[in-house]
């Protein structure tokens, strides 16, 4: 369903990504693992085509993107969802508002047919009846149920997340991880999870690929992700400040 | 009394002391600031050489002669190509977004909600500091009008070198330039801060085009506002000029009036308010464009605010000049 073939991006003359190669099949949901800025937020850019690769393709729907006008970039990310780290809400919108924005502008559906799919969206991510507020009012687990409640807003068929957990403390990220497995298995999306978080890794995802120096150096599943012998992976995983990884 | 840290150079006595400097005989572009060496280069203190020992040449040439001793060519070249560049893809990025602008247009009827809450933003809630700034505008546009004319021109033509210079200078001008520093500001902050915050990224995967959605409405909205703010300073300008004229000046209301009306002509009032169109989507369009551009978090956002007045503010006053060219033929 997704298929990046030999990525590169650079960034103010550093390669951020070097030649990435993934494959995402229907269903599955892969967790990007790596360091804070190793890349895994650009390649998700990458996927929604909100930044042009120096090298290499990224395919969606069997449609390459860097090959699509803006009129039919935007019909194929209406199929997808994204969490963005900081939930991205709009502050002039209400949460319902933000909710509602992409079905809204992009189809022809009444206020009342939106707004039952808004309180019904907000309530499987557990905001029932907070519709009304502005997003400024709420805590930042409930900013990323909501901005979730957006994603999922139009029934898409591919989810990204963003460091879905970042900046939550551990029982309300545990909250997330688990309204993501449970969104899988009622919307039966495809999802890329990028996260530096391994409790929300083990936990959301069905294969893990680690980025690391622009490029994969592990793709796999949680097992074999557990077993890796490459000394890296392991010190990622484990989190040990001695190893080949220096401490930023 | 002696310098502290005096040292002995090939020939002569060289201090390298700041405390000390003024007592020592060391010439004085030796002791200059880090020396420039381009935006990429690294600043570095200026050597004493042999060189610096010579008699001071004369202090306006001393920046320019330790800049072209200590930066080298290349660089100098190099600096002025990324200056270059970076004006070329700011035009060619600002293109763009006019050409998206223009083809955003025809749904605009879809985005009236947001149009007119942009026309309350802009136009409703700058008006009282617009009506605060024209009253003086007025006011002091009388009272330097009637101490230039006094022995040389009679004071029954104030009303009418005010009135020409209000509504087709003045108004649309100042306004302008106070909308920038209040909207043009506003409007690159809120969009740079949705950039950062990755709002406007969200907005292009909800498949919402955010040139239509956040642009296209505050440059309209801009484009049909300033002129009626322009309508309003003209009033409030002239009742300014009024009040001076009859207070200050003791000329009587009738004949401040009657010296408005006498060379009046439409046509500098139209002029006037579409200068005041124009004005209105430079600064609009420049904020959007500033806005759209931040990088880098607060400190960018605050980039992308201060250049949005700057760039408008330049540009109001170089359109100005440009329409006037057109509009009134000498």
């Amino acid at each position: 369903m997704i298929a990046i073939r030999g990525l590169v991006k650079s960034l103010d003359h550093r390669v951020v990504l070097n030649g990435v190669d993934l494959d995402v099949a229907k269903g599955e949901t892969l967790v990007v693992i790596g360091r804070s800025c190793c890349g895994k937020s650009v390649l998700l850019k990458h996927v929604l085509g909100l930044m042009k690769p120096d090298a290499g393709t990224v395919t969606i729907f069997g449609k390459q993107l860097d090959q699509l006008d803006r009129a039919h970039l935007y019909e194929l990310r209406m199929r997808c969802g994204v969490l963005f780290q900081g939930g991205a809400l709009f502050d002039s919108l209400t949460v319902a508002e933000n909710v509602g924005l992409g079905l809204s502008e992009n189809t022809t559906k009444s206020k009342s047919e939106i707004a039952d799919i808004v309180a019904e969206r907000l309530e499987w991510v557990g905001l029932a009846g907070i519709g009304p507020r502005a997003p400024s009012d709420l805590s930042g687990g409930m900013r990323k149920r909501a901005a979730l409640a957006r994603a999922i807003a139009m029934d898409p068929e591919i989810v990204l997340y963003d460091e879905p957990t970042t900046g939550l403390d551990p029982i309300t990220a545990e909250g997330i991880n688990d309204l993501i497995v449970r969104l899988r298995e009622r919307l039966k999306v495809t999802a890329i999870a990028v996260t530096h978080d391994m409790n929300s890794a083990f936990k959301i995802g069905d294969r893990i690929a680690m980025l690391h120096a622009g490029k994969i150096i592990f793709d796999g599943s949680v097992d074999q992700l557990r077993n890796s012998a490459d000394p890296i992976v392991q010190q990622f995983i484990v989190g040990a400040t001695t190893g080949p990884l220096e401490p930023l | 009394m002696k310098c502290p840290t005096l040292r002995v150079g090939h020939h002569k006595t060289i201090c390298d002391c700041v405390v000390g400097a003024a007592l020592c005989d060391r010439p004085l572009y030796a002791r200059e600031k880090p020396v420039w060496r381009g935006r990429g280069g690294r600043a570095t203190s200026p050597v004493v050489r042999p060189s610096s020992l010579q008699p001071s040449p004369p202090a306006f040439l001393i920046a320019p002669l330790a800049a072209l001793a200590d930066t080298s060519l290349v660089e100098l070249i190099r600096d002025i190509g990324r200056r270059i560049l970076r004006l070329t893809v700011y035009v060619g990025g600002l293109t763009v977004m006019i050409g998206r602008l223009l083809a955003s247009l025809p749904q605009i009827l879809g985005s009236a909600r947001l149009v007119v809450y942009q026309m309350l933003t802009m136009g409703v809630r700058s008006l009282p500091l617009i009506i605060l700034t024209s009253v003086f505008t007025g006011a002091v546009s009388a009272w330097q009008a009637a101490y230039q004319f006094q022995n040389f021109v009679p004071m029954r033509f104030l009303g009418t070198a005010v009135g020409k210079a209000i509504v087709i200078e003045l108004a649309p001008v100042l306004t302008a330039l106070v909308v920038a520093g209040r909207v043009g500001a506003s409007i690159a902050a809120e969009l740079g801060t949705m950039r950062v915050t990755e709002q406007i990224d969200a907005l292009e995967v909800m498949g919402v085009d955010p040139v239509r959605y956040l642009v296209m409405p505050r440059v309209t909205s801009g484009a049909i506002m300033l002129p009626v703010l322009v309508l309003f300073s003209d009033f409030v300008a002239i009742l300014g000029a009024l009040v001076v004229a009859v207070l200050m000046v003791n000329l009587s209301a009738t004949t401040f009036l009657n010296g408005v009306k006498l060379f009046f002509h439409m046509s500098d009032m139209y002029a006037g308010l579409f200068k005041a169109s124009i004005f209105g989507i430079i600064i609009s369009l420049i904020g959007c464009y500033q806005g759209f551009q931040t990088r880098g978090g607060a400190e960018g956002v605050g980039r992308s605010t201060t250049g949005a007045v700057v760039i408008a503010s330049v540009l109001i006053l170089i359109s100005d000049y440009l329409i006037a060219t057109m509009l009134f033929r000498v």
